[in-house]
């Protein structure tokens, strides 16, 4: 079975159309790739069926712009990828995502 | 169907939220402008208007499930397929269902008929956010009384 990263990574190669070997698990979404805001609801919702889980997009976003989180705990793919096994986790531990 | 001012569902026909699904009606008006350039001497329903009609329907069906809390935005159409001629007075009838309930999106697939034959669908993506004006709210409501939106499903969810 595939990382979660290469998951990702196929994932935004996939929707965005950006060659899959320039995307590094060190890679900013928004900075280093240049995905937008559109196109991030596309991966967004690949990512969400995929995993089987509901990215708290709108959390994030909200304490990234309170100060409490930065951009890079959340859309540097590594990072994501981390969140995204967490929330994995919590549906599996039935605590919810 | 308004064309002038973009209002293309007449009825909502059915609306379960439990399956997350609507049923609208819309009928095509026999004469128009539109018609007239689009096209002379083969008057058919274009396919943007079309589009733009399984995206109110499903958008009153996002309405229904954030019970009137946020407004959908249509962001994203995927695979909209138009699939056979809609002609002037035709009764146009559309159902969508939730693909997805994202954070701050929804996903719905819609499809459109002509009695039994399908005309038309699409995947449709669209940006939830609080309505940004409270007069469009007011807007709103009026509009789902005019098509016949349940308020009272909204209660017993």
């Amino acid at each position: 079975m595939s990382s979660t990263f290469d998951q990702i990574a196929n994932i935004i190669a996939e929707t965005c159309d950006i060659p899959r070997d320039t995307i590094k698990p060190e890679s900013h979404a928004i900075d280093d790739l240049g995905i937008d805001s559109l196109d991030f609801l596309d991966i967004a919702f690949a990512i969400d069926k995929a995993f089987g889980i509901k990215m708290p997009l709108e959390k994030w976003t909200q304490e990234v712009n309170d100060g409490k989180a930065t951009t890079e705990q959340y859309f540097v793919l590594k990072n994501l990828a981390d969140r995204i096994d967490e929330l994995v986790a919590a549906k599996n531990a039935g605590t919810g995502a | 169907m308004d064309l002038d001012y973009f209002k293309l569902i007449d009825r909502i026909v059915d609306l379960n939220l439990g399956e997350r699904t609507i049923v609208v009606e819309a009928q095509v008006p026999e004469k128009h402008t539109i018609f007239e350039g689009h096209f002379p001497g083969f008057p058919i329903m274009p396919g943007v208007l079309l589009t733009e009609a399984m995206a109110q329907s499903s958008g009153w069906l996002l309405l229904g499930v954030l019970k009137f809390e946020r407004m959908p935005f249509l962001a994203i159409v995927k695979e909209a397929k138009m699939r056979g001629f809609v002609s002037p007075g035709q009764l146009l009838t559309i159902e969508a269902k939730v693909e997805h309930e994202g954070s701050g999106f929804a996903v719905t697939k819609a499809k459109g008929r002509i009695g039994k034959e399908l005309k038309c669908s699409a995947e449709i993506t669209f940006g939830l956010t609080p309505f940004p004006d409270p007069a469009f709210r007011v807007h709103m409501d009026a509009m789902a009384e005019k098509i016949g939106f349940p308020m009272q499903v909204l209660k017993h969810d």
